[in-house]
């Protein structure tokens, strides 16, 4: 259960400039917040997906993670959380299929899940196309390694509302999110 | 956890043997801990793994042994792990809010994983604190002995 990998160098302003950066990235979709990560990472996890992770989960939210035994420990012991293999409220595993996870209720629909999916690179720069609420006209975003079949898969993610899940997408250490409200297109 | 530690690690003291040190050291001041660090050499640099950070835990008992579990009250609580260059991590939960205690505390702990160190520190740091715990209660249990009411006397009164 010992982890050898800190968590944030100031736990608390670090954790509250982490959540506002999500909050941010959240209300903008698609556009790309800078993050100030952990000063050590364990293998496996990229800067921002630590940084998410440390700001995010507790032990009130079980997490879904495939990333190695050292940030399996190093989640366990910071944010004392419960992995599980089943439906999470947070799902960090690139394995994970978007419409394999849960979408919350019609009465509930906050339960759905937020995936937190690595990707090689976020770019401002012309790739998808998104609009949607929180966007005034369009934004581009370029998004390198995202999975196979991802934007189909979106399309019925946001037909679901708002039943859905949300996505923050992690490179490096910036991340953008896609609100399950948000519209993508291939440009 | 049931998960087991990877092969690298050292194996750990038993169990019984680790709770008691890192008990004299919850019940030892920072004062004390640091007075007797200075006995042994200077402890390799170590890193802050979590806090010291303080918080609230709730303390619970059980009437008669038997009864059900109820919450007696909350408790002030300092804890924190820091980790030396070698690897080992070592924790400190604490009363209070002394913040340098449990980083002491924590150390010593992490000190006291090293089976080859461990006899010299135990010597230097741990038997030495665990002797003035164990003065003071025998000296507060003099205290109170002498203020001892033998129930039965007052029966045989009447």
């Amino acid at each position: 259960m010992d982890t050898r990998f800190p968590g944030f160098a100031d736990p608390v302003l670090d954790a509250q400039a982490c959540f506002r950066a999500v909050l941010e990235a959240m209300s903008r979709p698609g556009r790309i917040q800078p993050i100030t990560p952990p000063p050590e990472i364990p293998p496996g996890l990229s800067p921002a997906a630590a940084a998410v992770l440390l700001t995010l989960v507790d032990a009130a939210t079980p997490l879904r993670l495939a990333a190695g035994d050292d940030a399996a420990s190093w989640v366990r012991f910071h944010c004392g959380c419960a992995l599980v293999a089943g439906a999470a409220p947070f799902v960090l595993d690139p394995a994970a299929r978007l419409l394999d996870l849960d979408p919350g209720t019609e009465e509930e629909p906050e339960r759905g899940a937020t995936l937190i999916l690595e990707v090689t690179s976020l770019q401002d720069a012309p790739g998808w196309t998104l609009s949607g609420p929180g966007i005034r006209d369009t934004h581009r975003l370029r998004v390198e390694g995202a999975p196979a079949g991802f934007l189909p898969d979106w399309t019925t993610n946001r037909a679901r509302f708002p039943r859905g899940v949300d996505v923050i997408l992690c490179a490096g250490t910036r991340i953008a999110a896609l609100p399950r409200t948000v519209r993508i297109e291939e440009a | 956890m049931a998960d087991a530690p990877p092969a690298t690690e050292p194996p750990s003291p038993p169990v019984a043997e680790r709770r008691r040190w890192m008990g004299i050291l919850a019940r030892a001041s920072a004062a004390e801990i640091e007075q007797h660090l200075a006995d042994i050499p200077a402890p390799p640099p170590h890193r802050r793994l979590r806090g010291p950070e303080t918080g609230l835990v709730m303390v619970r008992g059980r009437a008669g042994g038997d009864g059900a579990a109820f919450n007696l009250g909350e408790m002030t609580v300092t804890r924190c792990a820091v980790r030396l260059e070698d690897g080992r991590v070592g924790h400190a939960y604490v009363a209070g809010r002394d913040a340098r205690q449990a980083e002491l505390a924590a150390l010593v702990d992490a000190l006291l994983l090293d089976d080859a160190a461990r006899p010299a520190i135990s010597e230097a740091v741990i038997e030495p604190l665990a002797a003035a715990q164990q003065d003071r209660r025998a000296a507060e249990a003099r205290r109170a002995a002498a203020t001892r009411v033998q129930f039965f006397t007052m029966t045989q009164m009447r």
